[in-house]
């Protein structure tokens, strides 16, 4: 199954009034992808991912989910949001279910699963990203870290086919921000195919197998993380990276 | 007949006593059954008024919509905006005869306080939805919930606990303003009492048993209200579900040992 395309984004275009947020993207996404999308704050990263997941809605252009087109009303969203997944910056737990009522919900009401099987599964990831000892604590009992890291063994146990990573560490202080990467470089390294967007340079470079870069609603340049880290031809990209690689 | 205060109370208790807490019985059970259906018509007219309508959805369903949300908008507005004295006899002498409804007293009476209660309870329960973080609302999503089921399992159990404190308010409101449904003859505690204090002329007595038998009832629901509002909060701590004894903790004495069933994997 590895390469076949799972998403295709077409001229996608996006505007809040008469702001254009996005314009005119073009990129796609095959099984066991890794991208990260980089860029400065403001440069429409976060809509873009949005969009993906259908929670803002693409003014113009084409998704094609395995060559469907996605952008419409005819769509049924929420199924498609069943089998890609998001990943928020500010974790989004359910407040008043507990870390395993929260990674079951999903699977009993969306998937329809049994309870024993929906408990088995969240189980099984919740053992995945090491929160399995906190299966009886409420979201407000959490450190940030430790919410994040239920927040995507709740997103996995719909074993989508696609996760998105809106800025999963942007909310974590420094120490936590280790224990969320050292969980999604683990997924990376399983196969899952992700779209991740982050400020962490070093884990963009080492994990992704392929960067988009984005300034100012565009994508300025992509490629593979040697090329785009190692080599950047646009001078946008020369000047964010100078930024972030000096210190 | 006694000359002291007290004697006098004791002495008005003993005649009208029992009258009194059948009135006063009276009175919960009115405001329990008007808080009740009030809060099931608040929850129903607040979620309706929540639904999102968007630019690309059926414009049948929109304008429907739209029409329902402003009849409910007009009901809310109504039954705020007038006593709720008035409201009891324009509906009991006025509105039933003249459209042929026949019902009870006590029928019209619950029928009353439920409307207005419904009202209010509109308004709070859709700044209860409202005041959910938009954040719950796309976790939910993102896990592929409808509207419905993000709503049932995920805003309403959060919402609901938000507006415990207001649906307490509502209670105990209902438990002193059933007195105004004395006008269209509900023989509740006020209403006893007036009987009581305008036969042994003595109403500074009457009414002081009144008083204490209001603030009972008022105090006793505010009270179990406060528990249920604890209840529905759980524990504060939570118990660590590991075997690990090295692992730090306080609370693990309480876990089973659930984690074995899944080694397997």
């Amino acid at each position: 199954m590895k390469g076949e395309m799972i998403l295709e984004i077409r001229h996608l275009s996006k505007a809040f009034g008469t702001n254009l947020v996005l314009k005119d993207i073009d990129f796609s996404v095959k099984t066991g992808d890794v991208t990260c999308i980089i860029g400065a704050s403001g440069s429409g990263k976060s809509t873009l991912l949005r969009c993906l997941n259908l929670l803002e809605t693409p003014t113009t252009g084409e998704i094609l989910y395995h060559g469907d087109n996605i952008v419409g009303t005819k769509v049924n969203a929420p199924k498609y949001r069943s089998r890609v997944g998001m990943v928020f910056q500010s974790f989004n737990l359910f407040n008043n279910m507990n870390v395993l009522e929260n990674c079951m919900v999903g699977q009993t009401r969306v998937l329809k699963k049994s309870k024993e099987e929906a408990r088995k599964n969240a189980l099984y990831y919740l053992e995945k990203v090491g929160m399995a000892p906190y299966i009886n604590a409420k979201p407000r009992q959490l450190s940030g870290g430790q919410k994040q890291r239920v927040a995507i063994a709740r997103a996995l146990a719909m074993e989508p086919e696609l996760l998105l990573f809106d800025e999963p560490t942007s909310a974590l202080d420094p120490q936590m921000v280790g224990e969320v990467l050292e969980v999604m470089r683990k997924l990376a390294d399983e196969g899952l195919t992700m779209i991740i967007v982050t400020h962490e340079m070093a884990f963009a470079r080492d994990v992704s197998s392929h960067v988009v870069f984005m300034a100012g609603g565009v994508i300025a340049e992509e490629g593979a993380p040697a090329d785009i880290f190692g080599n950047p031809q646009n001078h946008l990209t020369k000047e964010f990276l100078g930024r972030f690689m000096k210190g | 007949m006694p000359t002291d205060f007290f004697g006098r109370v004791l002495e008005v208790f003993d005649r009208y006593g029992a009258s009194m807490l059948q009135g006063a019985g009276l009175s919960m059970v009115i405001a329990l059954v008007g808080t009740a259906v009030g809060c099931l018509i608040g929850f129903a007219v607040g979620i309706i008024q929540t639904i999102p309508s968007q630019k690309g959805d059926n414009p049948v369903k929109r304008v429907l919509l739209g029409v329902i949300k402003v009849i409910l908008n007009i009901y809310v507005e109504v039954f705020r905006g007038t006593p709720m004295m008035a409201q009891a006899m324009f509906i009991y002498f006025g509105l039933f005869p003249l459209l042929g409804v026949n019902m009870s007293m006590r029928g019209t009476a619950y029928f009353i306080l439920s409307i207005n209660t419904g009202a209010y309870m509109a308004e709070t329960v859709r700044g209860g939805i409202l005041s959910i973080d938009q954040g719950q609302t796309e976790g939910a999503k993102s896990i592929g919930m409808t509207h419905v089921q993000t709503m049932l399992y995920v805003i309403l159990p959060q919402a609901l606990r938000n507006i415990m404190p207001q649906i307490g308010n509502n209670l105990i409101i209902n438990i002193k303003d059933s007195c105004v449904l004395s006008v269209i003859g509900i023989a509740e505690l006020l209403y006893k009492t007036k009987a009581a204090a305008g036969a042994l002329y003595m109403n500074f007595e009457a009414y002081t048993i009144t008083m204490i038998m209001y603030f009972i009832m008022t105090f006793t629901c505010s009270r179990i209200l406060r528990l249920l509002e604890s209840r529905m909060d759980g524990a504060e701590n939570f118990d660590l579900a590991t075997t690990d004894t090295l692992a730090y903790t306080s609370g693990m004495f309480r876990y089973q040992g659930e984690k074995k069933e899944e080694d397997g994997r």
